[in-house]
């Protein structure tokens, strides 16, 4: 499973692509914003995003719109791990489509149960 | 500096004539001119005055329009010592965090150079075939009982570099509360570079009362107790309870 991790913080990409390694994702790739995200997503094969909300550039919260706008794209399982909080937030992200929402600071735990929640919806939806 | 030499020419102009008027003996005439001066003396101060009572005008109104300033001192300023102090239990908890980890796996990688050296020893005689029957027994049950105590506290060696890992996060937080600081910094910095430019020079334009009015989605950093009210969630357990409610 390929995945995209954006965050504009470096030490953050690092932590959650740690976290990933440990619950058995070896292959991950990092962007620092939507704006270099999106034609990575658009050039190659990744089966899973991970984005921040509030970044330099494009924000987590267009990328994510983007993704669901774009053909290719529009069903690819989408992951907020941001510090937003506000409840307008959240709903907006829910309407635009993200499959799960984690609100920093997180732990690793929590991280590997939205995960799996993930998967194992979109298991169901295809069975 | 060229109006004052012209009025001092012609005040010496008029004191000139004033001698002669009172030399001549015209004492009517020289009480004109002596009027004449008192005028002019008059008109100028009276100028300077008002221009005086102008600037101290325009500076008052200058102090009222930019309540930019008042609101900054008033909220902004208070709210990013508020975001500082946050930032500080921050780095705080973290490092904390971080050294508790390292205090409890120091002793585990100790014991295990300890163990490790010991087993090493024993297991070179045994390749030696320098050990005899009893004490290989004895390594038998000591490399067993190692195994066990391997199995017991390596998971807590990963779980204590994994909170060392998450305690990193506060690099992430800290950082967008701190360049939300910075902008306000900035914001401080340029008010104050408009507030001399009014009360260095005479104001000119009327400053813009700016409001504002943020979207409800507009991203805002992570939220610090005591400082972000308004509609927040407290923790994931909201997020899951938000999103369940949405269908989710």
């Amino acid at each position: 499973m390929k995945i995209l991790v954006v965050d504009d913080f470096s030490t953050m990409r690092r932590i959650i692509k740690n976290l990933l390694r440990d619950l058995g994702f070896n292959n991950t790739q990092e962007a620092d914003d939507g704006l270099t995200a999106l034609p990575k997503l658009q050039a190659g094969d990744f089966d899973f995003l991970v984005t921040d909300w509030n970044m330099p550039g494009m924000q987590g919260i267009d990328l994510l719109k983007a993704v669901r706008a774009d053909a290719k794209l529009s069903t690819l399982p989408v992951l907020m791990v941001t510090a937003e909080a506000k409840k307008e937030q959240i709903v907006e992200a829910a309407q635009a489509g993200v499959n799960g929402y984690i609100v920093k600071p997180f732990t690793a735990a929590t991280l590997k149960e939205k995960i799996d929640k993930i998967f194992e919806r979109i298991e169901a939806n295809k069975g | 500096m060229t109006n004052m030499t012209i009025c001092d020419a012609a005040s010496l102009e008029s004191a000139k004539r004033l001698v002669e008027l009172i030399e001549c003996g015209d004492e009517r005439a020289a009480f004109d001119v002596l009027e004449e001066l008192s005028a002019v003396r008059e008109s100028s101060l009276f100028q300077d005055l008002g221009k005086l009572t102008r600037d101290l005008h325009n500076t008052i109104n200058g102090f009222q329009l930019d309540s930019k300033i008042s609101s900054m001192t008033e909220n902004d300023i208070p709210d990013a010592k508020e975001r500082l102090n946050y930032v500080i239990s921050m780095t705080e908890n973290a490092a904390n965090t971080t050294l508790s980890a390292i205090e409890t796996s120091m002793p585990i990688s100790e014991e295990l150079q300890t163990r490790v050296e010991k087993l090493y020893s024993s297991w070179d005689r045994f390749r030696q075939r320098d050990m005899a029957a009893d004490e290989f027994r004895s390594l038998n049950h000591e490399i067993d009982e190692f195994f066990q105590w391997l199995t017991k506290n390596v998971p807590s060696l990963h779980s204590n570099l994994s909170d060392i890992m998450m305690a990193q996060g506060f690099q992430d937080l800290t950082g967008q509360i701190i360049r939300r600081v910075i902008a306000l910094v900035q914001e401080v910095e340029e008010s104050l570079v408009g507030l001399i430019r009014i009360t260095g020079q005479k104001m000119n334009t009327v400053h813009q009362v700016e409001e504002r009015k943020t979207p409800d989605i507009t991203p805002t950093g992570p939220v610090v107790p005591g400082v972000d009210k308004g509609d927040v969630v407290s923790g994931q357990d909201d997020v899951d309870d938000l999103l369940s409610s949405l269908g989710f």
